[in-house]
């Protein structure tokens, strides 16, 4: 059972990451990868970041973890600002934080073996002795359900799932509070995807662990999030309880989401919006179209959404939605 | 009118290893895939298990030496394509069988205009003997990307891919697929490297596109929910093997492989519920892949039989083949 719901461990004020491509006459050039995000995870919950290659959502794990510094904006984790590069973070904080990467072939250094992969967490953030090792390694591989002779095997000599498995343990080793996962099971097959997945969902109930799941994968979400974010073009277009998300979907790219998943049963293919079908592309994070960044791909487009940005709106609670769609129905009442 | 009852391709008993240092990887094991004429058929299965071979088996665009086909037989309008002369492959491939690859951007040569890389197609599939001028060419490519719904053609017809981004240069393959007619489209995987909404528009394109023509189309896909939407039957393939085969109906409604069942279980569904657990093990090593039923080791109802030969592929009722001794006495 998941306790202490309601504390906030991580929070996102405000977040803009832009990066810098080059020069023009008008002046530098800008991708505009996360642009004003407001996010917060609640202590013990899956928060799944949903979207579209190009909106961003990476870049946010990456900013939260330290591998960029954000361009304004505030990340806290547990009450304290830890908007700074990893490399002049608290090595405490560190520990608190882990990522687990989309490709475990690139994530694992292939010239070395499991049992070094899984030290190295040990031998930088503990004191640990030595011989102690191998009772730990052992204990890291039961947690994943591999055997203890994976220590001796290097990443290439094993399977895409154990590789993950792999990425995972060592992401664990050291009970940290919040863990990214940054499209863990997207290079995988389906039914190495379920174990892998079910796997972290024990492991979240045994280690009371908080998770930040990014995936473009939908139906994935539907079935490990507490809660789901969406995101187009560096910003939140909806966020909601994921039970209530695919049952009155009323963002309307949220509902082009759903409407394009294949799907399987019956009463999946109750649940997709009828009427919406999905048209154009995402565009250029360079080029941003003005006002809402969805406009061109809208269809229930207005004039005014071409002008103005819409505001984040409650729209009932716990679910937030920016679309200038319901801002209306805000100002009649 | 083409009736749906002519067999356009008919793949009977297929193997097919791939010599590497330490012997040869039996990949394939005995394939047998019907597909009629104007028929979309669904090949599902997951990585590694065969599908994108049998592919390149029926056009015979294998890795020249590093190949071996032991048995089978490969039967495109009644003739044989591996007893085929390469004038006659070279027929097979550029008026009879179209490709869209699962990569757009390895598909497309990055130093040609897509103008150029469209005209090639068609100028080969046409007959030698007629002189195709220069302006025929153009005017059909530049019509073949207009059906694709390719926003302003004419300068589409002048750029090169990297201009391009990934759902318009998948469409641009499907341009050159459909711009001179065929009677078999094989698609591996056209929309797995793009985005859910783009994949979508990608699907339902090919479709339009299918159903216009009449053409056969052959599905490959990892995805379940895209075979059930896009086929009009499905062969679930493992390790080399068609497991079961059924019309998306009968199959997802009755799936009778143990491998099916735990596949379609694994799928993560929009309503919620879970994820069962998945299947157990990995795939065999097609170095030596196990004796009898290469499904067996990760099978919870394994029985003695399993490891005495390959189970066939009969049928239980109508439209639904499975070979699993579980179903067979």
């Amino acid at each position: 059972m998941k306790q202490t719901k309601n504390n906030e461990i991580l929070k996102i004020e405000k977040l803009k990451k832009y990066f810098n491509v080059g020069k023009d006459k008008k002046g530098p050039i800008y991708v505009r990868a996360v642009d004003g995000v407001d996010l917060n995870i609640k202590d013990g919950e899956t928060l799944g970041l949903v979207g579209e290659s190009g909106s961003g959502k990476s870049t946010i794990a990456y900013t939260v973890v330290g591998m960029y510094r954000p361009t304004s904006g505030q990340i806290m984790f547990k009450g304290k600002n830890i908007g700074i590069e990893a490399s002049r973070r608290a090595l405490s904080l560190k520990k608190e934080i882990q990522i687990v990467f989309q490709d475990p072939g690139s994530s694992l250094n292939p010239r070395q073996t499991i049992e070094q992969i899984l030290t190295l967490p040990f031998r930088i953030h503990t004191q640990t002795p030595k011989r102690q090792f191998r009772k730990k390694m052992v204990e890291l591989l039961e947690k994943v359900e591999l055997s203890p002779d994976y220590l001796y095997k290097s990443p290439p000599s094993i399977g895409g799932g154990e590789k993950q498995m792999v990425a995972i343990a060592r992401a664990m080793a050291l009970n940290p509070s919040l863990i990214i996962l940054d499209e863990p099971t997207s290079a995988l097959d389906v039914s190495v995807q379920a174990k892998i997945i079910n796997k972290l969902i024990d492991l979240q109930k045994e280690m009371n662990l908080t998770y930040l799941f990014i995936t473009h994968d939908l139906s994935l979400m539907r079935n490990v999030a507490d809660r789901i974010a969406i995101m187009y073009l560096g910003k939140i277009c909806e966020v909601a309880e994921s039970a209530t998300f695919f049952e009155k979907p009323i963002h309307p790219y949220t509902q082009m989401l759903i409407s394009s998943v294949p799907v399987v049963t019956k009463e999946e293919e109750n649940l997709k919006p009828k009427k919406v079908i999905s048209t154009g592309e995402i565009p250029s994070p360079v080029n941003i179209p003005p006002g809402c960044s969805f406009h061109p791909r809208c269809l229930y487009k207005m004039p005014i959404c071409s002008k103005i940005d819409p505001e984040m709106i409650e729209f009932s609670p716990g679910h937030i939605v920016r679309c200038h769609l319901f801002a209306k129905l805000e100002n009649k009442k | 009118m083409k009736t749906k009852e002519d067999i356009l391709l008919n793949i009977k008993d297929l193997h097919v290893w791939y010599r590497v240092y330490s012997g040869y990887l039996k990949v394939l094991n005995g394939i047998r895939l019907m597909v009629r004429e104007g028929e979309r058929v669904g090949l599902v299965g997951e990585a590694g298990c065969g599908k994108t071979t049998t592919m390149k088996s029926i056009l015979q665009i294998l890795p020249p030496g590093d190949f071996h086909i032991p048995q089978g037989q490969i039967f495109y309008k009644g003739q044989d394509v591996l007893k085929m002369s390469f004038k006659e492959l070279l027929r097979l491939r550029s008026r009879e069988i179209a490709v869209i690859f699962q990569d757009p951007t390895a598909a497309l040569n990055p130093v040609f205009t897509i103008g150029n890389q469209i005209g090639d197609v068609i100028k080969y599939s046409a007959t030698f003997k007629d002189n195709v001028h220069k302006e025929k060419i153009k005017t059909q490519s530049i019509k073949a990307l207009k059906e694709v719904y390719l926003p302003d053609p004419e300068r589409m017809y002048i750029n090169y891919p990297f201009q391009l981004s990934g759902g318009m240069r998948q469409r641009v393959c499907i341009a050159i697929a459909i711009s001179s007619p065929r009677n078999l489209l094989i698609a591996d995987e056209p929309g797995t490297s793009l985005d859910v909404t783009i994949q979508d528009q990608i699907h339902r394109l090919l479709n339009e596109l299918v159903e216009k023509r009449n053409t056969a189309i052959i599905l490959i896909t990892h995805s379940l929910g895209v075979a059930r939407e896009m086929t009009d039957r499905i062969y679930v393939m493992y390790a080399g093997t068609i497991v079961e085969t059924a019309t998306p109906e009968i199959l997802f409604k009755n799936p009778v492989h143990p491998y099916t069942k735990g596949l379609l279980a694994s799928v993560p569904k929009i309503s919620g519920g879970g994820i069962a657990r998945g299947i157990p093990g990995k795939l065999p090593s097609y170095l030596n892949p196990p004796s009898g039923c290469r499904f067996k080791l990760r099978c919870e109802q394994e029985k003695p039989i399993c490891s005495e030969k390959p189970p066939q592929l009969l049928e239980i009722e109508k439209d639904h083949l499975v070979a699993c001794y579980l179903t067979q006495r």
